[in-house]
């Protein structure tokens, strides 16, 4: 059992639960407090979402896939709290009622808590703040009605309550507070789950019902949330979100920053660290071929051993990476500099979907000759993994588009993908090759995205 | 009188901050136990051995039902009682429910349930229409088959000929609420149930089925749902039933819900079709002769499957009259989850059919679909002059010759009498300037070599009624308290629609109220007896009109006393403001209630309703199916990238005809959420089973609902405004279904947007998903 202590709703409480009880549950049915809703318990459908603020600010989370000692020293409110004590609306909640943003009702709760957020914070990207919550009946037309007319509505004065209140929580003593901390815990227990953002191992506890061993927390490793940038490269800890990651790399690399945009969702982007995404090893991760494409190393620290790779070579097989028992992922170094990346996301739903391919190409071209070529794919394989024979046939070839059929026969030498429910294998094959074609035709200033076509 | 306003659904304040309670969120009395289902992993065979000694052994649990344990009805079928609760030794699809722990709580349940070690002498599983075929594998003695006249004779006696092949794919309800049911133990054996249903009346039925009670022992309470969309119809019949079951033995209260996966693994779905069909007809795609044939896989068990393939049929012809036509269908039986109602239940899929047909023809001649739609449109509504009906809002009418039509009757024999699409589509054609954009896409795809737009307008005519005729009634318990407060009662259940509100707008408008004087309350069996589910899109023309009934039996009684007691005319009471004018004599409505509850006045009445002029013979497939029409169409612009088929719906117009609307800001909401539904099925909601009969798209994500950004940029939504000509509830129009069935302007936007592409016809499939629309491109352009 482990204590964690907390705002909720404004009050300080602390709860004494399993260290994988999740925030859902632990509403519901220690509290009930059942305004926040059960939907997939997954992290996809958003009806659980609760906003979160500690000192980075408001966040909104799904409440579903997160662990109890997740939220310690922060403030949530659930859709219960974010009406003012007085009982007067939030102004996202007069919002929704004035344009008829709610049908069903079970998914509004959540909607309401990523609205408040949104308010919060400021942002009114609202098709991207809400492409977490999903709505069956409304279509989403009020909602985003609702949410644009909340937007200059003053901000309810708990928000900044609960900000001025997180200073007085505890901090929890039952938490590594440092890479050095967490590096002894893993050494004395190499069999220790680590979790960062709990968006993929959330899963395991609430669809695998598997029982987990023994846990480390990682979030309260500040040292692990530092991204610091030189003229040619930026550091990354293993414990920046992937929110954050795409807020900084937007300036350096915005198709990179446009794909992180579609990844998960605003809930799990906010959860999700660039550490996870890299150590759960899954072969469609959509940081990895971006980063590999890059030329990214990869940090890893095993007690006082730190060792530096490629991260290619950090996925050696499906489910085998190299880490050794204890080790873990401190860091990204990811060179900056690279102005013609660009990284294609391919599903069946812009938002929120897992690709059925993702595709990155770094290619330079010097004298109307490629002279270096970098293309890295997830989805095509078991693990995220560079297109090398593709690669050795452009460079030194002049870009265009004879080049570019010329090497078609080399992507099935790269990729033998598989069929599944995202994609049949022929499917991704030819995509992957028309991926290299829209790099091209994008070269040459001809428009290839349905999402910039404005009417 | 709120009747006709835009007021906010009668939940909203509680939706917003979470006050709004679901089956779920019902505090439980102490010792709640809680149940999950252990379920089949294979496709077919039968039970060699179950050996539950793991799950009886697993932490929390209380007892583990078999079939052998149920006391009495083993059966949650909502037709032919071949579905049982639990299995009985054969096995019918992945996921079917063999046994049910029951268990201190939810969790312990699930992971129970998941102990069982069960042994199958497997049999070949018949999964897809090719196998089902050859099997003979069906429901009913062979297809059914509607005609009427010599399709095959006109087709071949025509100008041009066309035929093809459509498959359509299923469609998962995704309601946010997953199923959920509580029982609560009463007196005397008698059983209280709270579900997530659309249909109290059958779980009650049910219920005392598998406890061995008459109906009175059992009571079903739904105050509302987190969605239904035709999947709490039959669906919930197995929770409350299990839980009524598990409560009768163990003495506690009993709850059970889903877990997503199990949801969506267990519960049927939309049926998938595929159309085959050949259509003959002139140069102006007029259509001369017209075969369908369609092929369905229902499932294991029958559930609503004919209905809803019936349905499909009376759909075949969509807004166009065919004077020679031939429907068959077949009803195939393959082992996976029983496919059930959804949303227009079969009737979007016999669209999407006669849709393509239309597309191909314009294809074959270089037409502008929309003219070959209009030449076969049906002849507009006469007005009550004799004359054609004028638009009712203003549009040009299109030339006499379109309207001047053979005589207008469906191939199944109704009269269609109320026909507006001409005006409406001349209306919505020039609201959305189509013609001029038409031109423009066509300029912008000659300058694009990568992206290509498409542009379709298709419309609905959707047939209003259930067709099994004895559904089409209503009740309703009216209240009128002392202190001047109405509470309301009838069968309809809510499941987000806003029917609650809107029959409470009915009582206020009666009783001349505000919304705030009058109460609807939970949907409840004990009070209205043998309701109909609430489906069909019936709601509020049936419930409505029950309502309706009670109120004014009440306010009659009220103006007599009230009246006698002044020696006036009951005819002179007026109720109005709230308040009530009797003479010179003017008093609050709750004045009014007080005096005559003190004059001793019955202040309670029921009210009943049945559909008028509707009858339906479903094996001839002849007779007057449906009380009258809803219309509606819309336009929809998709732009495709032809390397990847990734694609964006870029904007969408409709025009809606939804009668005297009882509450425009309800029934646009019907249409938005609607319209997103239907292009979701048709897009990117696509269900897979692999070889085994294992659905691998079992949450949300790996099955792609719409996402926020997934609904048109620009989206324009107006209503269609004018009386129902029939005398429904304040002559508005059923509202449910039809707009779901204008998500099909999507996927032929996208088929114009292929067909950009090269010569050939794309031929699309649905779900158009990126991997379709790629695929359709490559085959356009000779690549594939």
């Amino acid at each position: 059992m482990m204590k964690t202590t907390f705002l909720l709703n404004g009050e300080t409480v602390t709860a004494e639960t399993p260290p994988t009880a999740t925030l859902l549950d632990w509403l519901r049915l220690n509290q009930h407090l059942t305004g926040t809703k059960e939907g997939c318990n997954e992290g996809d459908c958003g009806a659980c979402t609760v906003m979160v603020q500690d000192e980075n600010g408001p966040r909104a989370l799904n409440a579903c896939i997160l662990f109890m000692p997740q939220i310690a020293g922060k403030a949530i409110r659930t859709v219960e709290g974010i009406r003012a004590n007085d009982g007067a609306l939030h102004p996202v909640q007069q919002a929704m009622v004035d344009h008829h943003g709610s049908q069903c009702g079970f998914c509004t709760p959540g909607f309401i808590a990523s609205m408040a957020t949104a308010h919060a914070t400021g942002a009114t990207d609202f098709d991207d703040r809400l492409a977490g919550n999903l709505c069956r009946c409304t279509g989403y037309a009020p909602i985003i009605r609702a949410a644009e007319a909340a937007v200059d509505a003053p901000e309810p004065d708990w928000v900044g309550a609960d900000r001025a209140a997180l200073a007085a929580l505890p901090a929890d003593p039952e938490l590594p507070r440092s890479s050095d901390e967490l590096a002894a815990i893993l050494i004395a227990n190499p069999d220790t789950r680590i979790i960062a953002g709990g968006t993929d191992v959330g899963l395991w506890v609430t669809k695998q019902m598997r029982d987990l061993g023994p846990v480390v927390f990682l979030h309260a490793c500040k040292d692990l949330q530092q991204i610091t940038v030189t003229d040619t490269e930026m550091n990354v800890g293993a414990g920046v979100t992937v929110e954050t990651l795409r807020e900084a790399i937007a300036p350096h690399y915005p198709s990179f920053a446009e794909m992180l945009r579609r990844y998960g969702s605003t809930q799990v982007r906010s959860a999700a660290t660039i550490g996870g995404n890299i150590a759960n090893g899954s072969p469609i991760g959509d940081s990895p071929p971006a980063l590999i494409a890059l030329g990214t190393k990869l940090h890893m620290r095993q007690g006082d051993t730190r060792r530096t790779i490629a991260l290619e070579d950090f996925f050696i097989d499906y489910g085998k990476q190299d880490r050794h028992p204890g080790e873990f992922v401190e860091g990204i170094t990811l060179p900056l500099g690279a102005p013609d990346l660009k990284v294609y996301k391919i599903s069946k739903r812009f938002d929120q979907d897992i690709s059925a391919l993702c595709g990155a190409f770094n290619i330079t071209v010097q004298g109307g000759v490629i002279a270096s070529a970098r293309i890295a794919f997830g989805g095509m394989a078991g693990i995220p993994k560079r297109a090398s024979t593709v690669e050795k046939a452009l460079i030194g070839q002049p870009w265009t588009i004879g080049t570019i059929h010329a090497a078609r026969d080399a992507w099935a030498q790269d990729f033998t993908p598989l069929s599944d429910m995202r994609a049949s294998a022929d499917y991704r094959l030819e995509v992957a090759r028309n991926l290299l074609t829209r790099y091209f035709t994008e070269t040459q200033g001809i428009p290839t995205s349905v999402l910039e076509v404005e009417l | 009188m709120s009747v006709h306003r835009p007021t906010p659904h009668d939940s909203a304040r509680l939706h917003v901050t979470g006050a709004a309670r679901y089956v779920d969120d019902i505090p439980t009395p102490a010792g709640c136990l809680h149940l999950a289902f252990g379920q089949s992993t294979i496709a077919h065979g039968t039970i060699t051995a179950m050996d539950l000694t793991a799950v009886r052994a697993s932490e929390g649990v209380i007892a583990v039902l078999t079939a052998n344990d149920l006391p009495h009805a083993n059966d949650v079928s909502p037709s032919i009682h071949d579905e049982p609760l639990l299995a009985t030794g054969t096995v019918h699809y992945v996921g079917q429910p063999l046994f049910a722990v029951v268990a201190t709580s939810h969790t312990a349940a699930r992971k129970a349930a998941r102990l069982a070690e069960v042994t199958y002498d497997t049999k070949p599983a018949i999964l897809t229409i090719e196998e089902a075929m050859a099997a003979n594998s069906r429901f009913e003695e062979g297809p059914r088959v509607y005609t009427r006249g010599d399709a095959s004779g006109a087709i071949d006696a025509s100008a041009h000929v066309i035929d093809g092949v459509i498959d359509m794919g299923g469609q998962e309800h995704f309601y946010l609420e997953g199923q959920a049911a509580l029982a609560l133990p009463q007196d005397d054996g008698d059983m209280v149930v709270h579900s997530s249903t659309q249909h109290p009346s059958e779980i009650q039925h049910k219920v005392a089925d598998a406890l061995g009670l008459p109906m009175h022992g059992v009571k079903v309470e739904v105050r509302r749902m987190g969605g239904g969309f035709g999947g709490k119809e039959s669906q919930g019949n197995a929770l409350a039933v299990a839980c009524a079951v598990a409560a009768s033995l163990t003495g506690k209260p009993c709850k059970m819900r889903y877990d997503r996966d199990d949801d969506m693994v267990i519960t049927g779905k939309r049926h998938d079709f595929r159309i085959s069909y050949r259509a003959g007809f002139d140069h102006a795609g007029r259509v001369q002769g017209i075969e369908f044939v369609h092929y369905t896989r229902c499932g294991w068990a029958q559930d609503l499957s004919l209905p809803v393939a019936d349905r499909a049929m009376l759909h075949a012809d969509n807004a166009y009259f065919f004077e020679n036509i031939r429907i068959e269908s077949h009803r195939l039986r393959t082992n996976t989850q029983s496919a059930t109602a959804f949303r227009g239940f079969g009737g979007p899929q016999g669209i999407v059919g006669v849709e393509r047909v239309m597309d191909q023809i314009a294809h074959h001649l270089g037409l502008d679909p929309l003219e070959v739609r209009k030449v076969n449109y049906y002849a507009e509504m006469e007005s009550a002059d004799g004359g054609l009906s004028a638009p009712r809002a203003a549009a040009p009418l299109p030339p006499e010759s379109i309207l001047t039509k053979k005589k207008q009757v469906t191939p199944y024999g109704q009269e269609v009498t109320d026909f507006v699409l001409h005006g409406l589509t001349a209306d919505l054609a020039a609201r959305c300037d189509y013609e001029a954009r038409r031109v423009a896409v066509a300029e912008w795809n000659a300058g694009s070599p990568v992206l290509k737009r498409g542009m379709a307008i298709t419309p609905v005519k959707f047939g209003i009624s259930f067709t099994l005729s004895h559904l089409n009634q209503a009740g309703a318990l009216v209240h009128v308290y002392q202190d001047g407060s109405v509470a309301l009662n009838h069968g309809g259940t809510e499941m987000g629609q806003g029917l609650y509100q809107k029959v409470a707008q009915v009582a206020s408008g009666v009783f001349g109220i505000g919304l705030e004087q009058v109460r609807l309350t939970a949907t409840d069996t004990s009070k209205v007896p043998n309701t109909s589910a609430t489906a069909a899109s019936s709601g509020s023309d049936l419930n409505g009109m029950a309502v309706l009934a009670a109120c004014e039996a009440l306010r009659a009684r009220m103006a007599d006393h009230l009246a006698a007691v002044r020696q006036g005319e009951p005819a002179d009471v007026v109720f109005e403001g709230g308040l009530v004018r009797v003479g010179a004599d003017e008093m609050t409505f709750c004045a009014a209630a007080k005096e005559c509850y003190e004059g001793r006045v019955s202040l309670s009445a029921t009210g009943f309703y049945k559909t008028p002029d509707i009858s339906w013979d479903r094996i001839k497939g002849n007779g007057r199916p449906f009380y009258y029409f809803a219309y509606g169409a819309a336009c929809s612009e998709v732009v495709i990238d032809t390397l990847t088929g990734e694609y964006k719906v870029l904007r969408t117009d409709i025009l809606h005809d939804a009668g005297r609307s009882l509450n425009p800001a309800l029934d646009i909401g019907q249409i938005e959420g609607g319209f997103v539904q239907g292009a979701g099925w048709l897009t990117t909601e696509e269900l897979v089973w692999d070889d085994k009969g294992r659905l691998r798209t079992h949450a949300p994500s790996t099955y792609k609902i719409p996402a926020a950004s997934d609904r048109p940029k620009v989206f324009n939504v107006a209503l269609f405004e004018g009386d129902n000509p029939e005398a429904t509830i304040h002559r508005s129009k059923a509202v449910g279904e039809p707009p779901f069935c204008l998500g099909i302007s999507v996927l032929m936007a996208l088929s114009d947007a292929v067909a950009a592409c090269g010569a050939a016809y794309p031929a699309l499939d649905a779900p158009a998903t990126p991997e379709r629309v790629l695929k359709a491109v490559m085959r356009v352009r000779g690549d594939a």
